[in-house]
């Protein structure tokens, strides 16, 4: 039966060709505007760390011991002190502290000019922690951290750029005036967001798209980071002007982030209570006045707490749901004049003993298939979409395209449209009394 | 035309009507919104930077080795600029209006004042104020002897020796107008910490802040003559004459690296290209919802063109007889103009509604103002007009069936 009405609706689609172009042009802009904005924020709000992201914490203290303001929430980053006490506690079941300054990089053994790249410091967890991938080699010990060691992983773009991509592991990268080996070359990573980097969306008016940057071409160890750039380090914000700028481990000011790692809600407990007892001992010290005033958000909570998404993305993605509303009405009307005005022979095909039922198949049956040839306009828009989306300046631009889940979506979502849209004309065709339509043909 | 004939036939074709009606009122109240989201883009992108925009370069460089008497690198730089043939001033700077980094000092009007009274920009550097061309409205510029150097400053600071601390500073209008309303700024003080008062000697017409997200406080900036060395985050800032600004910038770059020609550009852009970038997103989001009220009027007019055309058909037999009974072919084009007007009034008005719900709902989630009075009478006369121009040709096609169809078929 559902070859026959298929073939039906082919011929009737057939028969008035401007109708069906204008039904299926509707329904494909519609669904290409809200695929596209759909699947940019499908990738922005995205979990970054899939399977993972449950067990990362953000802990924060409120370190700034003025009454500069109200102190709702704890200031965004740590600063050095309680970053590093926190960390070397070690009562995460892994801990890491990051940290990103801008230097400049060159390979003694390659003859390229020197770059100026994003280096980011960090501990020896970070790679294990966060499943950052390695082509070649790996991350550095515990021990290096501990040593100051001048070892680095660079990003396979770096790797690419200097290396040619081959294996450069054991070569030599002059970080600013120091030399350092590197150990690890990763895989591309690419997470959406940066979240290890996220803070102060609450202060970014919804234009967060510098949360969607690529990540940093250069990790060191913490500490050698710190000594490597001495001087360029730039702080979240301070509460007093430090004594040395770009040197900030003595300065009142926030710099670093610390996330860790907790498996299973005891420990998250237990390290909540740690904290809370670090920043009572730290105010018995009189070194922190808000002792109270501090957070252990999950990975998830901590970017919903940022609005990662821009809010332009959000916009967006609500006009192109008015958008598709519009095109349904648009489809619903179209569809309505296209049953009703066979009203003749739906008639005959009733009075030759059709049920309602099989009639209302009938008619959705047309509006399925015009769906079908809605989403694949509607995919093809999509991808047009999207390659606009990758022309624009923002930061996420060059993540914008279409993964399978978002390929399925465009047509299920097409296909629903137009059943939906469907349904009433093909309800007002089904009730169609087959005598009156008899009497006048 | 009699109207009532019209409302009569529409309540037989209830269905169809509402349709027509809800798309109109839809996408009256998505373009209402969608120009007025424009409108603040574009009055967004317009906001005044205070500067001489057509004129200014942006040059940073980053030295290897760090020089040993960064002072002295400075005023060997700042000179060798000034020697570049079309360099009318030369400024050193932390940061430049739209330039997006920012520092950012806490003013209070009582050093004691627990809470800050604002947050505002601080700009600082040689040669600013003539370089960058903010006018003067009241007061007098920064002088040479008003400057102290950072690192001295920062001394003071810590150990309480007022004299290396700045004294004195600039305001632009609005800042002054938001701390103290209606009175002579000139002579007051402003406190960026408990020791560090500040007189105002001079007020700006206008300076925008880098970091100018919320238009409010976009103005909120300030002027301290501070000195820098030269250093990786500090810019020189180069003023020539727009035509002259390609040339003055290749040869200010030549300029640079001869007194030091191991140190990297990490920045060399005019003014122009730090507004553009600065308002990029608005830019791009402007030219989408242009896209998007295109869109939405083609669909619609389609649906209107669809909808037309079909009750032409189906009235066909009705409009063979009037024509027999004596109707002119402008009697039926008008029947189906006033109708399509009829239905284009009622989804206005139902748009209307609906727009200003749509604005109450943005104005809650992104702090958009009110939608404005005069939206309602463009969305209205616009949604008028594409509603007539698609009923037009279903209409002339009804205006063209011959009164021999009603003797057909009966």
């Amino acid at each position: 039966m559902f070859a026959y009405y298929l073939d039906l609706a082919v011929r009737s689609l057939k028969r008035n060709k401007v109708l069906t172009a204008l039904m299926v042009l509707a329904i494909a802009v519609g669904i290409g505007a809200s695929m596209t904005t759909l699947t940019v924020m499908h990738l922005l709000s995205g979990d970054p760390l899939p399977g993972r992201s449950g067990t990362l914490f953000y802990p924060q203290v409120d370190a700034d011991p003025t009454n500069d303001y109200s102190h709702a929430e704890p200031l965004d980053v740590m600063d050095y002190r309680s970053a590093v006490d926190l960390w070397s506690a070690h009562r995460a079941d892994r801990q890491t502290l990051v940290v990103d300054s801008k230097l400049k990089v060159h390979a003694p053994e390659v003859n390229l000019p020197p770059l100026m790249e994003m280096m980011l410091s960090t501990t020896s967890d970070f790679f294990p922690m966060f499943d950052v991938p390695f082509q070649y080699g790996s991350g550095w010990s515990a021990d290096d951290d501990a040593k100051h060691a001048r070892v680095a992983v660079i990003s396979a773009d770096l790797n690419n750029k200097l290396f040619g991509g081959t294996n450069s592991v054991g070569h030599t990268l002059r970080l600013r005036d120091t030399d350092v080996r590197i150990v690890g070359v990763l895989k591309p990573w690419r997470p959406s967001p940066q979240f290890y980097m996220v803070a102060g969306g609450r202060f970014a008016n919804g234009q967060t798209d510098d949360f969607y940057t690529k990540p940093e071409d250069v990790f060191t160890p913490f500490t050698s980071g710190l000594e490597i750039n001495d001087g360029n380090f730039w702080q979240f914000t301070c509460w007093h002007m430090p004594d040395t700028p770009g040197h900030l481990q003595n300065a009142p000011c926030v710099w670093i982030r610390l996330w860790v790692e907790l498996g299973g809600a005891a420990k998250v407990a237990d390290y909540r209570s740690f904290l809370a007892g670090y920043a009572a001992q730290q105010k018995a010290l009189g070194r922190i006045t808000h002792a109270d005033n501090t957070r252990l958000r999950s990975l998830m909570q901590w970017l919903d707490f940022n609005h990662v998404v821009p809010s332009d993305v959000h916009l967006q993605t609500w006009l192109a749901f008015a958008f598709l509303a519009i095109c349904l009405f648009n489809t619903v009307g179209l569809l309505l004049a296209k049953f009703l005005r066979r009203s003749g022979e739906i008639g005959v095909r009733r009075a030759l003993g059709a049920s309602r039922r099989a009639v209302f198949a009938q008619c959705l049956v047309e509006a399925g298939l015009i769906g079908l040839l809605g989403g694949i306009g509607g995919w093809l828009l999509t991808l047009t979409g999207l390659w606009l989306v990758r022309r624009q300046p923002s930061a996420y631009a060059d993540l914008a395209h279409l993964d399978a889940p978002m390929f399925f979506a465009t047509f299920v979502l097409a296909i629903m449209v137009s059943l939906l849209a469907g349904a009433l004309p093909a309800l007002r065709a089904s009730r169609i009394a087959p005598a009156l339509q008899l009497k006048t043909l | 035309m009699d109207i009532l004939p019209i409302l009569s036939t529409l309540r037989r074709h209830k269905l169809t009507s509402w349709l027509l009606i809800l798309e109109i009122a839809l996408t009256c109240a998505i373009v209402c919104n969608a120009v007025f989201l424009i409108g603040q883009r574009l009055q967004r992108m317009d906001m005044p930077s205070g500067v001489a925009e057509h004129e200014l370069l942006q040059i940073q460089v980053a030295d290897v080795t760090s020089p040993s008497n960064p002072y002295a690198r400075l005023a060997e730089d700042m000179a060798a600029l000034r020697q570049v043939p079309g360099v009318l001033s030369v400024a050193s700077s932390n940061e430049v209006p739209f330039g997006n980094s920012s520092s950012n000092g806490n003013i209070r009007l009582d050093p004691a004042q627990p809470e800050r009274t604002l947050n505002a920009t601080t700009y600082f550097g040689e040669n600013l104020v003539q370089t960058l061309g903010p006018r003067l409205v009241s007061g007098r510029d920064l002088q040479s002897d008003d400057f102290v150097d950072v690192e001295a400053a920062l001394k003071g600071l810590s150990t309480g020796d007022s004299k290396s601390l700045p004294h004195v500073t600039l305001i632009t209008q609005t800042l002054a107008e938001r701390l103290w309303p209606g009175q002579n700024p000139l002579g007051r003080i402003i406190y960026l910490t408990p020791t560090v008062g500040l007189r105002v000697v001079g007020v700006l017409d206008s300076l925008a802040r880098p970091n100018a997200y919320d238009q409010a406080k976009a103005q909120y900036s300030m002027v301290v003559p501070l000195r820098m060395g030269a250093d990786k985050d500090l810019s020189y800032l180069i003023r020539a004459r727009p035509e002259d600004r390609a040339n003055v910038l290749a040869a200010a770059l030549v300029a640079l690296k001869k007194v030091d020609p191991q140190r990297v550009v990490t920045m060399q852009r005019s003014f122009d290209e730090v507004r553009r970038k600065f308002f990029q997103d608005d830019r791009a989001m402007a030219g989408m919802l242009v896209g998007v009220i295109v869109a939405l009027l083609i669909v619609t007019a389609l649906g209107i063109v669809g909808l037309a055309s079909f009750w032409v058909a189906q009235r066909r037999r009705t409009i063979g007889v009037r024509r027999a009974l004596g109707a002119t072919r402008g009697n039926i084009l008008h029947y189906f103009q006033t109708e399509n007007f009829v239905l284009a009034t009622f989804g206005i008005a139902l748009g209307m509604v609906l727009a200003y719900g749509v604005n109450l709902f943005l104005m809650s989630h992104y702090e958009l103002p009110r939608l404005p009075g005069i939206y309602f009478p463009v969305g209205a006369v616009l949604l008028w007009l594409i509603g007539q121009l698609a009923v037009l040709g279903p209409a002339l096609r009804a205006a063209a069936v011959p009164p021999v169809v009603a003797t057909r078929s009966v």
